[in-house]
Formats: C-alpha cells, sequence, structure tokens
C-alpha cells in the first residue's frame, strides 16, 4: 500500500505525457501537408536568429510594458521546470523535497527562494495581462477576429497561471518543516500564518493536495497547449529558426512559372511535342494557394505559432484605417483550416475526404486580400518573425492566376504593362519623352 | 536635356558607368518626370558617364507580381534581362524603390545579375568618392521630414542613406513617430496604386499624410515615385498645399545645388 501514491504518480505522469506525444504526433504530421521548401541553408544565422528572438526576446521588447511583462512570466515558465523536475522525482520515488539533500541548504534555499519572487512577478504579470485584455481597451484585443474562443483561450491560459502559481505558494507555505527551516520560502513565508490553528494532519492535507493539484494542472496545462494560443511557447524556436533570411521585399519566383514562360519565350520550343519518351506527362501545377495544402510546411508552421497578439494588425496601414485586413486574422484562419483537414483525415482513417471547403471564400476573403499593400509592416512586427504576407501573396496568385479573379482595375494595368510596358496605356515609343520637357 | 541612350552608346562601342533605370513612373508619370530630370542634372554636375534604356525599357513586373499575375511578371523580367544582358549591364541605379526591390531581388533567380542602387544610395557614394557636394545653404533651417518608402526601408533596410542625404541639405530634420522599420506604408504598394482602396474608414495617403504634419514641417521629403503621388494628394486633401511641399530627395539636392 505505501507505494501507491507513486505507483499513481508514475500513471498519471505517463497518461499526461502520452496524450502530449500523440497531439505533437499529429501537429507534426499537419505541417507536413503543406509543400516542401528548403531551409536548411545558413545555419550559423537561423540558430542566432533563434537565440536572439525566441530565446533572447528581442522583438518583445519593441512594445516595453508587454515585453517585460512577457519576460517575467517567460523567465518564471523556464525557470519553474527545475521545480517541476523535482516534483517528479519527488512523486516517482517518494522523496520530498529532494533536492535539498543534494545540493544542500544554502543553494536550495537560494533556489527556491528565487521560485517564490518569481512566482509572485508572474502572479501580478499576469493579472496586468488580465486587466489589458478584459479591462483597458486596447484596439488589438478587441478585433473582430478575436472574439469567442480566442478571448476565452487567452483568459483560460491567465486563470490557469494564477491558479498554478497560487498552488505553488500554498504548497510552499504549508509545508511545516520547510517553513521552520526559515530558508528559501520568502513569499510563503507571509502565506503560512493563513494555517495558524489548524491542525498538523490538515495543513499537511492542504500541503499534499496542492502538492497533487499543481503538478496535475501542470500537466493538464501541457495537453491543453495543442488547443491553444499557447503552443507558442514551445514552436516560437522552430518558427524563428526556419523564418525566411531573405529580405522582405524579395517575393519567391514560382518555378513552374519560370517553365512556362521559358517555353513560351523561346522560339524553338514546339507547343505541339509529346513528352519524352517513359517520361509522364506532368500534371499540371495549380499557381498560388486556395487551400491548406498548397501553401508550405513553413507557413503553416507560422499558423500553429501564431499567439496571437494582433502586433501585427495593429502595424497594418490597411487595418488601421479599416479595412477588413487583419494579417492576425490570415493567420488564425490558416489554423482553424488545418485544425479542420487534420479532423477530416484522423476521422476518415488517415485520408482527406474533400469537403466543399477552402481556405478561400470560406476562411479569408478577397476583399482582404486586395486590401494588402505588401508593405511588410506584419512581418516586421510579428515577435516570433511570422510571414503572413506570403500567404496574402500566394493567395492573391492563385485568384489571378487559376480564377482569374483580379479586381477590374488591377486588370486594365496588367493589360496595360503586356501591351505597353507600363502599367498606364502610354504608347512605349514615348517612355523617352521626359528627357526633353520642362 | 542630354540623355545618353545605351544603344547609341552600344553603336559607339561605348559602355557607361552606370544604366539609369527610369522605371514607368519615372517616365510617364507627370510628377515622377521631374524626379527623373532632377536625378539626371545631379548625374550630370557629377560627370557621371550613365545611359538610359529609352524606349527599350519596360515595365519591371513589379506592380503585376504584387497584384498576384507571376506569369506576367516573369515574362517582363526576362525581357528585361534578354535587353540589359544584351547591352552587358553591370550596374543600375533607379529612383523607383519597386523597380531597385525587384531588379536587385527578384531579377537575379531568373538570370538577371546586377549591381543594383536606389539613387539615395547612389549620390551617396558619389559624394563619398569626392565627385559631388550639396549646398547645404539654399534649404538651410528648413523644417524637413522624412517618409520612408517600404520597398526601400523594412524590404531592403534601407535606412540611412535618404537621411544622411538630407542632413547634408542643412536642413531640420524631424521625425515621424512611425519611421524606419515602424513607418507606415503610403498606401501605394502591393499594386494598391492602380486601384481603389478596399472599404474602410480613412485612406491609407490620408492617415499618413497626418502623421507627417504632426512634425509641422514644410518639406515632407520622398525616395519614391508613387509614396510623392500619395503624400501629395493627402497634403491637397489635407488643404495644406500653401504650407507644405512634397519634393524628392533628388529635387532637394538639384534645388540645393541650383541645378
Amino acid at each position: 500500500m505505501q507505494y501507491l501514491p507513486n505507483i499513481l504518480f508514475a500513471i498519471i505522469l505517463a497518461v499526461g505525457i502520452g496524450f502530449f506525444v500523440m497531439n505533437v504526433r499529429k501537429l507534426s504530421r499537419n505541417i507536413k501537408l503543406g509543400k516542401d521548401v528548403d531551409r536548411t541553408d545558413n545555419k550559423s544565422e537561423r540558430l542566432k536568429n533563434m537565440l536572439m528572438i525566441a530565446i533572447g526576446q528581442s522583438k518583445m521588447v519593441k512594445r516595453p510594458l508587454s515585453g517585460l511583462l512577457h519576460i517575467v512570466v517567460y523567465i518564471g515558465f523556464i525557470i519553474i521546470n527545475i521545480e517541476v523536475l523535482e516534483i517528479i522525482i519527488d512523486g516517482l520515488l517518494g522523496t520530498h523535497r529532494v533536492f535539498q539533500g543534494i545540493i544542500g541548504d544554502g543553494f536550495y534555499a537560494f533556489l527556491i527562494g528565487t521560485f517564490e519572487i518569481l512566482a509572485a512577478l508572474v502572479f501580478v504579470a499576469v493579472i496586468i495581462f488580465w486587466l489589458r485584455r478584459n479591462v483597458a481597451n486596447i484596439k488589438r484585443f478587441l478585433n473582430r477576429e478575436l472574439k469567442g474562443w480566442p478571448k476565452n483561450d487567452a483568459n483560460y491560459i491567465i486563470y490557469f497561471e494564477i491558479v498554478l502559481m497560487s498552488l505553488f505558494i500554498v504548497m510552499n507555505a504549508t509545508d511545516v518543516p520547510f517553513q521552520q527551516a526559515g530558508i528559501g520560502n520568502p513569499i510563503s513565508q507571509f502565506v503560512a500564518p493563513l494555517f495558524d490553528g489548524f491542525t498538523p494532519e490538515t495543513i499537511h492535507t492542504v500541503e499534499r493536495t496542492a502538492w497533487w493539484l499543481h503538478i496535475g494542472g501542470i500537466l493538464i496545462f501541457l495537453n491543453y497547449l495543442y488547443y491553444s494560443k499557447h503552443l507558442h511557447i514551445l514552436l516560437a524556436f522552430p518558427n524563428t529558426y526556419f523564418a525566411n533570411l531573405k529580405p522582405k521585399g524579395q517575393f519567391n519566383n514560382l518555378e513552374s512559372v519560370t517553365n512556362e514562360v521559358k517555353l513560351m519565350m523561346d522560339p524553338d520550343a514546339d507547343p505541339y511535342a509529346m513528352p519524352a519518351e517513359g517520361e509522364e506527362e506532368a500534371v499540371p501545377e495549380k499557381f498560388g494557394a486556395s487551400d491548406v495544402a498548397d501553401l508550405s510546411w513553413v507557413q503553416l508552421l507560422n499558423a500553429y505559432t501564431c499567439t496571437e497578439c494582433g502586433r501585427c494588425t495593429s502595424a497594418c496601414p490597411a487595418n488601421l484605417t479599416g479595412k477588413k485586413l487583419s494579417p492576425r486574422k490570415i493567420m488564425m484562419d490558416t489554423r482553424d483550416r488545418l485544425e479542420e483537414v487534420g479532423r477530416n483525415i484522423d476521422a476518415n482513417k488517415g485520408t482527406f475526404v474533400d469537403d466543399g471547403k477552402q481556405l478561400l471564400n470560406d476562411y479569408i476573403l478577397e476583399e482582404e486580400l486586395w486590401a494588402c499593400t505588401s508593405c511588410n509592416a506584419c512581418v516586421e512586427e510579428c515577435p516570433v518573425n511570422i510571414d503572413p504576407l506570403s500567404i496574402i501573396m500566394d493567395m492573391r496568385r492563385y485568384l489571378v492566376m487559376e480564377k482569374s479573379a483580379a479586381p477590374q482595375e488591377l486588370n486594365m494595368m496588367m493589360t496595360n504593362i503586356e501591351n505597353n510596358g507600363a502599367p498606364w496605356a502610354y504608347n512605349q515609343q514615348d517612355r523617352l519623352n521626359w528627357a526633353n520637357e520642362e | 536635356m542630354n540623355v545618353p541612350k545605351m544603344a547609341d552608346m552600344m553603336a559607339q562601342g561605348k559602355q557607361p558607368e552606370v544604366l539609369f533605370w527610369v522605371g514607368a513612373a519615372g517616365s510617364y508619370d507627370d510628377r515622377a518626370k521631374k524626379i527623373s530630370r532632377a536625378f539626371v542634372k545631379i548625374l550630370h554636375q557629377a560627370n557621371v558617364d550613365f545611359a538610359v534604356l529609352g524606349v527599350e525599357e519596360s515595365s519591371t513586373g513589379d506592380a503585376a507580381k504584387r497584384a498576384g499575375n507571376e506569369f506576367l511578371f516573369q515574362m517582363q523580367a526576362m525581357m528585361n534581362i534578354e535587353v540589359l544582358n544584351g547591352y552587358e549591364v553591370k550596374k543600375i541605379v533607379t529612383c523607383d524603390p519597386h523597380s531597385f526591390n525587384t531588379l536587385k531581388n527578384e531579377y537575379p533567380s531568373l538570370g538577371g545579375k546586377y549591381e543594383v542602387f536606389h539613387h539615395t544610395q547612389f549620390i551617396q557614394n558619389l559624394i563619398s568618392e569626392g565627385r559631388l557636394k550639396i549646398d547645404d545653404t539654399n534649404l538651410k533651417g528648413k523644417r524637413v521630414t522624412f517618409h520612408d518608402p517600404c520597398y526601400l526601408g523594412r524590404a531592403n533596410e534601407v535606412y540611412e542613406s535618404p537621411r544622411d542625404l538630407i542632413r547634408r541639405l542643412g536642413v531640420n530634420l524631424t521625425e515621424m513617430k512611425r519611421s524606419k522599420e515602424t513607418a507606415l506604408c503610403c498606401g501605394a504598394g502591393g499594386a494598391q496604386m492602380f486601384k481603389d482602396a478596399e472599404k474602410g474608414d480613412k485612406e491609407i495617403n490620408v492617415l499618413r499624410t497626418e502623421e507627417a504634419l504632426k512634425t509641422n514641417p514644410q518639406i515632407i521629403a520622398t525616395g519614391c515615385p508613387y509614396c510623392n503621388t500619395m503624400m501629395t494628394d493627402g497634403i491637397k486633401f489635407k488643404e495644406k498645399e500653401d504650407s507644405v511641399i512634397v519634393r524628392d530627395i533628388a529635387e532637394l539636392i538639384a534645388e540645393a545645388n541650383n541645378l
């Protein structure tokens, strides 16, 4: 009987981690639905980006208040994992505060004391976060794409963190030998007196309950990640590593188009030529993107990484002037559609069965796509290097090259380029007239 | 105005130092033509051996590409590359950040590899080589703000060369709240120049003009023909034409040097 808690703990831990691994597999499968793109070059620059942006939070601090608060929560999260490790070892072996004996009282006191202070800071930070989201009228938290689940999700995360931090402090406050030793309890010593007058048994029960709920809560939170914008705490790392390194103004040249154009421009090409022997007639490639499978795996990784912070949208000139486009919504729509496709595959034994829907029109409207000025403000703003513009461009390409569905004025502009070599209807022979005017 | 043509140079067996890519706006737009002329005056003053393609130049395809028409873009690109490579062009300078970006970043993988400069970078080089001086008395003390073009700034991280030139004018440069990396678009990029804006509650160029006016400028300096048009329209909308002018940096330099 005495091993019952250890066995129970091992089972809970295994189930918690098992579910997490299952979801990570699903995540990886969904991201791989995207088209291949090579992001294995420049390893040192990529690593530097990840170190600076994901670990160093260099882009977060461009907005000082939310940046600072985020760093507090982030450091709290990283450091507290040492505490979680101790809890796991204690839980499996039936020990109590196993690190204390290993690293000695002094260092242990420093470690736990630091955690307590961080826990308190995190507590304060997330309460400010809650106020910013629910009381202060900050525009980027009021956009239409943030109604419903995204808003609730953000709040659930905040509640989770408040509860987890409280449990950690209560657990320490009701650990009588720990309080009596008076080491590493800078915060919990002020909570401990609340339990004066309780019987030792009750205090012990409170301590054990807080301990179990704390680790249980962490395992539940771990599994909540997949369903939440909080997934960014994991994906920010690969996302910054694989992010685009080229100049922001450089859009990719579609290779499939290059081949077609070369054929068209080659006077020796035989348009009726049969494919060479042994060569399969290539399936005509789809130009641009209308659904998630037409996007690259990096764009899909972007969608899962998006934290819905809305810094992109708050810098978007179209959004600032009241247009429907919101780069954040582009990313959220892409993730929602990708999740839908993933569920479809799960329900149909591993193959996607056409559901009559796609990313274009069912999620992202043409009006949103055409409002973009391609100014890269959203790309610049994103604290984790997401590129909403690349998705907008790929979808415009689909609209124009597959559907001929450009706005009429743009069709005129393109006809002019085709006929006169300029977006306006001027004669190419007049191209040097400017030199002789004044 | 003497604007040498590549074809004539070729006929004389000469290869100019640099090709001036005028761009569609610089060739046809009445406002932007003035920028082309101002820049040519500067090139002449610095004795730069340059030439233009003239009627052999065609749209870079930038607007078509941003509109989503990759076919048309690549057709344009390959035709232009054929012409440029035929003349063995090595160095290109342009006053249009959209041409600059496309020629510099998107032509190489299609076979067009050139050293490409925005005119502010090129002029800056002329100064550092001692070939050009900017007179800092004509515009001295004028209140100026600079609007960063997206395709020069964020897209290619060129923030300093335009500012360096403006400071050399002896003017009083005040930055807008949104500038450099965080600059607001003028509203013309991504082929928006050629269509009406989607429904909203304001035009982007009006918002940007308001931001510029907050610095209380006498001159709004730009480095892009499209930004120039958008800001000029914004000033008209705000009925400030009498107190604020919009000028390309090349025009300001030409004015400073009495060209």
